[in-house]
């Protein structure tokens, strides 16, 4: 494919200095150490696993897979083009993205990892810790320094917590993951909840900006909603308060069973009245001894990475006229710029019959000419598996439209029943019980019909090959659990979950479908919708209204015993 | 076989370790929490040092008002993967404001000696292959940190704000 | 049947006589749990050449003279993703 060179941009992102480069790359040689002393067997493979996980580094079904982190979502151009390199170098020319914005390759080798952490820190990426029992990549809203909606951009805090939590010496080997996510506005775009810790940037009533910090939710085997940990923390105050939080669940949760390990059940356990208490002494302990505390001009320094690029002005506001393909995705996947002339356009990695949040190494390159062209050199990876540009002009749109035409990411479907989220499941997986891509696949292609899929509305498939739940299903509208029923694939449908600000656990239904039948039962359900739904109620609104049982009826109705 | 490595240096350990239900013998000892709570008086009254050694379960404030009686603390890694230790070092160290010799033992890695020595940890029980220079590259792999610990180690912030 | 991930590269193993192979249609059948039990043991003791992780044994049937897994679990994993047809083992044995 002939590119035309493209100068690549330098976003408004936080950068490395030579700290951070030595950190890295002291990392880096530490890793290839370890390697080492795995291949000469200094190292089992018991003391290697928890090694090589927090340098992100998986053993799946066909091989070892890497998780490279993209912290709050953020990449360059320049990062993006080093991904294309090591898809193409290393792996199999593709990469996937995934629900907590990382980004997967799946063909690996052990052998030449440490040669990948080396050009992945040439352009100021890195593994660290993305897997393994520790603080993971700190996520956030993909729209952070566009939209208007926000009270600050959350990136430059979250960028603070990456660095607090990076090799923290007293939280490398916690009792499971933990997942942190940072957002500022009242519509969560990063599943705040859902997560065992987040912070959520809010405005007090005498107008001062601090921090709200919930904990204890997760998905997984027992799924649960985060609660609120403190209302308000002041902005000095927060590092302070996450380590308490922290430091609670090291030293209080159980060791003793790994499917009851996670801040949730702690939490759930001794009650969040109980949690609270106990973070609240290890904070004001912290608060005085005052290592802790975030002087403004850290926070301002941090702030000013992220400063908003110099757009321009007087730009027409208009969205222009380019025919009805590209008003229907302007429909879905164009959203209001807090910049006059400018707008966000989401890229669903979702074309019905495309792997969901899959790209090729071609892609990924003409994804990269894309931000350095129209977005400031800049995209952000959503956790629901897309990507978006985040700062291009109105008058732009119709050419970026054209080419991701051309890409095959042109699908106007951002938050249509097609935008389905897929873990990579038993196609990749060591852990899966079920396929759960072919699911997605099969689904996006019968619903493909975009009339169809307008008269739908907002609906959220996610699926999941296994209990673990990295397909999020459990905050599905429509979530799929995979399951191993004697040896073969059966599909739970799971009803009325929620990743947004109105956060809610999806109920299971009951029995397990085929694989030849789930597409059938969760027609039958979105028709139950269609049915029942009063004026403006999405699917979600339509189900919290009448219940499951005129769904579940629909759904077994005509369906094989399972 | 195990030895002791403390203060950067290969050390004599003069703790004798005494089970739950064998006599105490002269000299220093080793004992569990439980054992403690048990004999506390005769420990307290003894003036040979006491070290006590904690399971990843036990809590050292269980030690309460005691804790600065012991010249030890030895903190168990019943697996390497329970990193409880981690946060009970850097309690003995800061609430509890103990000095004495923490000590690390039981199943953990090199590649977690760095971390236990920001936490608060000064000695360590290592298998007989482990040596001073393994223990001296381990403190060296990454030359600077992010967050502030026990160890009172310059951060990367502060070295930043040095610069200017 | 028993099987193994290569250390260097992740790649999946089948276990043949003392060796590995490929490719699942060269691995080895134990008729009976007696002789596989065996296969795993003298695997397991060899973990510390550092040649190969995970050895575990898996159950295959006679399907009209061809062996095949009775998991889906060990089908994708003897050919590869059923997503992406042209890589994984499914794609080298056409090119073999």
């Amino acid at each position: 494919m002939l590119n035309t060179l493209v100068k690549a941009i330098a976003p408004n992102m936080y950068r490395y200095d030579e700290f951070d480069a030595q950190f890295v790359g002291e990392r880096v040689n530490q890793f290839a150490g370890q390697v080492a002393r795995r291949l000469s067997g200094e190292l089992t493979e018991d003391q290697f696993k928890p090694l090589r996980l927090m340098n992100g580094l998986y053993l799946q079904l066909h091989a070892y897979m890497l998780r490279i982190a993209v912290p709050y979502g953020t990449l360059s151009s320049r990062q993006m083009r080093k991904l294309a390199h090591i898809a193409r170098t290393y792996d199999k020319n593709f990469g996937h993205f995934t629900t907590r914005t990382n980004l997967q390759f799946n063909w690996i080798k052990l052998v030449d990892v440490p040669k990948i952490l080396r050009e992945l820190a040439d352009v100021e990426m890195h593994c660290i810790q993305t897997s393994g029992n520790c603080v993971r990549n700190v996520t956030s809203d993909q729209f952070a320094g566009a939209t208007g909606e926000e009270i600050e951009d959350p990136r430059p805090l979250a960028e603070i917590i990456r660095q607090w939590s990076s090799l923290h010496p007293e939280f490398v080997f916690l009792a499971r993951k933990f997942k942190i996510a940072v957002g500022a506005t009242e519509t969560d775009r990063a599943a705040l909840q859902w997560h065992d810790m987040a912070v959520q940037i809010v405005r007090n009533q005498q107008g001062r900006v601090g921090y709200k910090v919930m904990a204890g939710g997760g998905m997984g085997r027992t799924p649960y909603i985060a609660h609120v940990m403190s209302e308000f923390v002041q902005r000095e105050d927060i590092l302070a308060y996450l380590e308490a939080v922290l430091r609670v669940y090291n030293q209080d949760s159980r060791r003793d069973n790994i499917h009851k390990q996670r801040i949730k059940i702690l939490i759930n356990t001794i009650g969040p009245e109980e949690m609270r208490r106990r973070v609240q002494r290890e904070f004001e302990e912290l608060k005085r001894m005052g290592t802790l505390q975030l002087p403004r001009e850290e926070l301002d320094r941090i702030a000013a990475y992220f400063a908003a690029p110099k757009f321009e002005t007087g730009l027409s506001d208009a969205m222009p006229d380019a025919g009805p393909d590209f008003a229907n995705w302007v429909k879905t996947n164009v959203h209001q710029h807090k910049a006059p002339g400018y707008a966000i356009a989401t890229i669903t990695l979702k074309t019905p019959g495309q792997v969901p949040g899959d790209a090729t190494s071609e892609q990924m390159e003409a994804i990269a000419d894309l931000m350095d062209r129209f977005s400031l050199g800049e995209v952000r990876v959503t956790h629901e598996q897309n990507l978006v540009l985040p700062h291009v002009k109105k008058q732009d749109l119709p050419a970026i439209h054209a080419k991701l035409k051309e890409l095959d990411f042109a699908s106007p479907n951002a938050g249509l029943i097609t935008d389905i989220i897929a873990c990579p499941g038993l196609d990749y997986c060591d852990l899966a019980n079920a396929r759960s891509i072919p699911i997605a696949q099969k689904l996006a292609k019968r619903f493909e019909d975009l009339d169809r899929q307008h008269r739908i509305g907002e609906l959220k498939i996610k699926i999941s090959g296994c209990i673990n739940a990295c397909g999020h299903h459990h905050a599905g509208h429509i979530g799929i659990l995979g399951v191993d029923k004697k040896g073969v694939e059966f599909y739970q449908l799971v009803l009325g979950g929620s990743g947004a600000e109105d956060a809610s656990v999806g109920t299971i239904m009951g029995p397990g479908f085929g694989e030849h039948e789930i597409g059938d039962a969760v027609e039958r359900v979105v028709d139950v919708y269609l049915a029942e739904r009063t004026d403006g109620e999405r699917f979600l609104d339509t189900y919290r209204r009448i219940g499951m049982e005129k769904f579940k009826a629909a759904a077994y109705q005509g369906a094989a015993a399972a | 076989m195990t030895k002791l490595i403390k203060s950067g240096a290969y050390a004599q350990d003069n703790f004798s370790p005494v089970a739950d239900d064998a006599p105490l013998p002269e000299g220093a000892v080793i004992v569990s929490l439980a054992r403690f709570q048990k004999d506390r008086a005769a420990l307290l009254a003894r003036n040979t040092p006491v070290g006590v050694r904690l399971q990843s379960s036990e809590n050292p404030e269980l030690l309460g008002a005691d804790v600065n009686h012991f010249a030890l603390v030895a903190l168990e890694f019943p697996k390497f993967r329970d990193g409880r230790a981690f946060s009970w070092a850097r309690l003995l160290r800061t609430r509890l404001g103990f000095t004495g010799e923490i000590r690390a033992v039981g199943d953990f890695l090199y590649d977690q000696v760095n971390y236990q020595h920001r936490v608060g940890f000064d000695a360590w029980e290592v298998p007989d292959h482990f040596t001073l220079e393994m223990f001296n590259r381990a403190l060296s792999e990454i030359t600077n940190v992010y967050q502030p610990s026990t160890d009172g180690k310059k951060t990367i912030r502060e070295l930043r704000a040095a610069l200017k | 049947m028993l099987t193994a991930n290569r250390l260097r590269d992740g790649d999946v193993l089948y276990r043949k006589g003392d060796g590995w192979v490929l490719m699942l249609a060269d691995g080895e059948v134990y008729g009976d749990q007696a002789s596989a039990d065996a296969a795993l043991a003298a695997a397991t003791s060899e973990l510390a050449r550092n040649e190969f992780v995970a050895p575990y044994l898996f159950e295959v049937r006679d399907m009209n003279g061809k062996i095949v897994p009775v998991k889906e679990r060990e089908i994708i994993r003897a050919a590869g993703p059923t997503v992406h047809p042209h890589t994984g083992k499914q794609a080298d044995h056409l090119h073999a």
